[in-house]
């Protein structure tokens, strides 16, 4: 009987592995970030300097509907002031309406607004990007598997913000093999989570964007400095999420110690 | 079982008002006095912890529904909305979603507890059968309430576990859009899966009523599987009990929430952060951790309408248990050959269950097959021939003595 148990285990085993090889993507570069850990953090400076290539490069084509400019100033968050966040979101021009006369009209962003959409729909978004829409980026990060595996996720998170690393860091001269199978206007990228054809052209070149603390800005370090970013749009109360974790995990921890006793001492004359 | 009552009402309102209605005597007697075996292990500690799961999952999901919209367009933003512009909103809505797996962590262990120890065997057999109903009914409220974030998995989760339906000769494409509230899955299912949601967990707390009810009637089953047969064998529910499922229920928040703070999203899908799209079919559809198994039955079966009966019977047939199990001895600790079946039993659920997080190619469909096989066949065959062919090993004169026989 048990001979047949660990028969069966090294079955089961046996074929996890070749599951990993099964998928298709390639996985995500292993690259660590503040926020990683139980008491990981959002690097301030990095947010911001992400925000900075968000807003340059990839807003003209990305959305990011569910984030509102009065979040840039939230706690746990890139730490802009509130004076900052005014001014940056009245850099954005929003449709507002219809007023007194019913007509649709544009305004600078206030900090209340969420962030615009550069398309006004995903129709237009699909046919101004060659037949694919660009998703939102409100979520992306949480949306993607960096890695696969039970066990591995367990250990290293779903891997999202090094998904979106690699991807940005991943385009590759293809051979001439892969280069005949390209479909028209496609990239070749091997990260990219549907098929190794990606309908976005390498958006990053170095020094494209020029961070105000004067940070390195190659094509690597804009792409951690947006993964980053685009980690904190996913999950803006991570740092409140662990924070209040950690006070609860102490509370029950305790708690569960004093209720073991008291049921050690109630427990003694039972029998 | 419980005897006559203990309470006695100390003041003349408490005189008057329990001629009129007994409630403070019964909670006394079925909550405080209610003789409980005293060789309990903490496996027994999970009927609790269900409970307090269904608590949290019913009042976490009351205040979710003050803020969330029960539409296509709208759901998956108001969702968001909790989570971002909601005061804690994040904690509840994590809270609600790991707390459907941890609900399911425990029932499971609860189950193969009740499958180990014999809890189902005379004269337990509708105390497990309420269970099995329960569990049913939890699967079925899982379901649907994974497919309120209208994210792509829940959409296409829920279309295809709702095309099974379509399996059923005959009747089985109007059965499907009746199911639906139209012809495909969209706002009239969104909303019935809603308003069911709902309805459900307060149909599971009344049955899970009636499942305590039949608890008292028999008593608990124990880890000897003897009966009690005196009160030396016994102790009442307070404090024994309510301290050790109580230190038992605080333990299991811990998992809870180390879940709930530090990964909230590692038993979800990413793919459901994902708003629905019915133009895009994701790569993998699969369902919620805790329906692989069944969804590997489901898949093993070449032919759809006898997938969809596999599936089914492969919970139904957890109904006939009792009469399937033909030995007398209750508990898997005096049979040895069980014992090995019931841990095989276990690793071949687990395989089902990574075989169902697969997709159906190469080796997994022949594995899966295979495990799918065993898994009636131990109901069907394994369980009735084990009781007439096994020998047990002597059982002892009772529950005292065997407790102070380990003391020694």
């Amino acid at each position: 009987m048990k001979k047949f148990t660990m028969l069966l285990i090294a079955g089961l085993v046996s074929f996890t592995g070749a599951s990993f090889a099964a998928e298709n993507a390639t996985p995500a570069k292993p690259i660590s970030f503040s926020f990683e850990g139980p008491f990981g953090t959002f690097d301030k400076a990095q947010l911001q300097r992400g925000y900075k290539v968000y807003k340059e490069v990839c807003s003209n084509c990305h959305s990011m509907r569910l984030v509102a400019f009065r979040n840039l100033a939230d706690h746990g968050g890139p730490g802009f002031t509130e004076e900052q966040v005014k001014a940056l979101a009245a850099t954005f021009t929003v449709k507002d309406g219809p007023d007194a006369e019913g007509n649709m009209f544009d305004r600078p962003g206030l900090a209340s607004d969420r962030f615009p959409s550069p398309f006004p729909n995903e129709q237009a978004a699909a046919a101004a990007n060659g037949g694919a829409a660009p998703p939102d980026l409100s979520l992306i990060t949480k949306a993607r598997e960096g890695w696969h595996g039970t066990f591995n996720q367990l250990w290293s998170n779903i891997g999202g913000p090094q998904y979106v690393y690699s991807l940005l860091t991943g385009y590759e001269e293809p051979s001439e093999e892969i280069k005949k199978e390209t479909p028209e206007g496609k990239h070749y990228n091997p990260y990219f989570v549907s098929g190794h054809f990606i309908s976005m052209p390498p958006p990053l070149a170095d020094g494209q964007v020029t961070f105000d603390d004067g940070a390195p800005n190659k094509v690597d370090d804009m792409a951690r400095d947006v993964s980053a970013f685009l980690a904190w749009t996913a999950e803006p109360k991570m740092e409140e999420r662990k924070q209040l974790g950690f006070m609860v995990l102490i509370f029950l921890s305790v708690f569960a110690g004093l209720m073991y006793f008291v049921k050690k001492k109630i427990w003694r004359d039972a029998h | 079982m419980s005897g006559p009552s203990k309470y006695q009402p100390s003041s003349a309102v408490g005189k008057w008002f329990h001629e009129r209605l007994p409630i403070v005597a019964f909670a006394k007697d079925h909550a405080l006095d209610f003789p409980t075996p005293k060789n309990l292990n903490y496996w027994w500690t999970f009927g609790g912890i269900l409970a307090v799961m269904l608590v949290v999952q019913i009042l976490t999901g009351i205040v979710l529904v003050m803020h969330y919209t029960p539409q296509t367009d709208l759901a998956f933003n108001s969702v968001e909305h909790i989570m971002r512009d909601v005061n804690y909103g994040w904690l509840l809505r994590y809270m609600h979603m790991n707390g459907a797996s941890m609900f399911f962590v425990a029932v499971y262990i609860h189950m193969f507890r009740g499958m180990y120890f014999g809890s189902y065997k005379a004269p337990r057999e509708v105390l497990w059968m309420i269970g099995v109903i329960i569990y049913l009914i939890m699967m079925a409220t899982a379901f649907m309430g994974y497919v309120l974030p209208w994210g792509q998995m829940s959409f296409w989760g829920a279309k295809v576990i709702t095309n099974l339906f379509s399996a059923i000769p005959f009747v089985g494409d109007f059965v499907t859009t009746w199911l639906w509230g139209g012809y495909s899955v969209d706002n009239p299912t969104l909303n019935r899966f809603f308003s069911l949601h709902y309805l459900l967990p307060f149909v599971l707390a009344a049955i899970v009523f009636l499942h305590i009810w039949a608890l008292h009637v028999v008593g608990n089953n124990n880890p000897t599987g003897i009966n009690v047969k005196g009160p030396q064998d016994t102790l009442p529910f307070h404090p024994y009990y309510t301290m050790k499922d109580g230190f038992a229920i605080v333990v299991f928040l811990i998992v809870y929430g180390l879940f709930v703070f530090y990964g909230p999203n590692y038993m979800g899908d990413a793919v459901n952060y994902v708003p629905a799209n019915p133009l895009v079919t994701p790569a993998h559809i699969k369902p919620e951790w805790y329906y692989l198994p069944f969804y590997a039955i489901l898949r093993a079966v070449p032919d759809k309408l006898l997938g969809v009966i596999a599936m089914f019977s492969s919970i139904l047939i957890l109904l006939a248990l009792p009469w399937l199990d033909t030995s007398r001895v209750r508990s898997g600790t005096y049979r040895p050959i069980f014992k090995g079946f019931f841990w095989v039993f276990v690793v071949v659920c687990i395989g089902l269950g990574f075989i169902g997080s697969k997709p159906p190619e190469g080796s997994y469909v022949l594995w899966g097959r295979i495990l799918a096989f065993y898994y009636f066949f131990h109901f069907i065959v394994i369980l009735p021939l084990l009781g007439l062919l096994e020998t047990p090993k002597p059982l002892p004169a009772s529950i005292s003595d065997d407790v102070l026989a380990k003391q020694k």
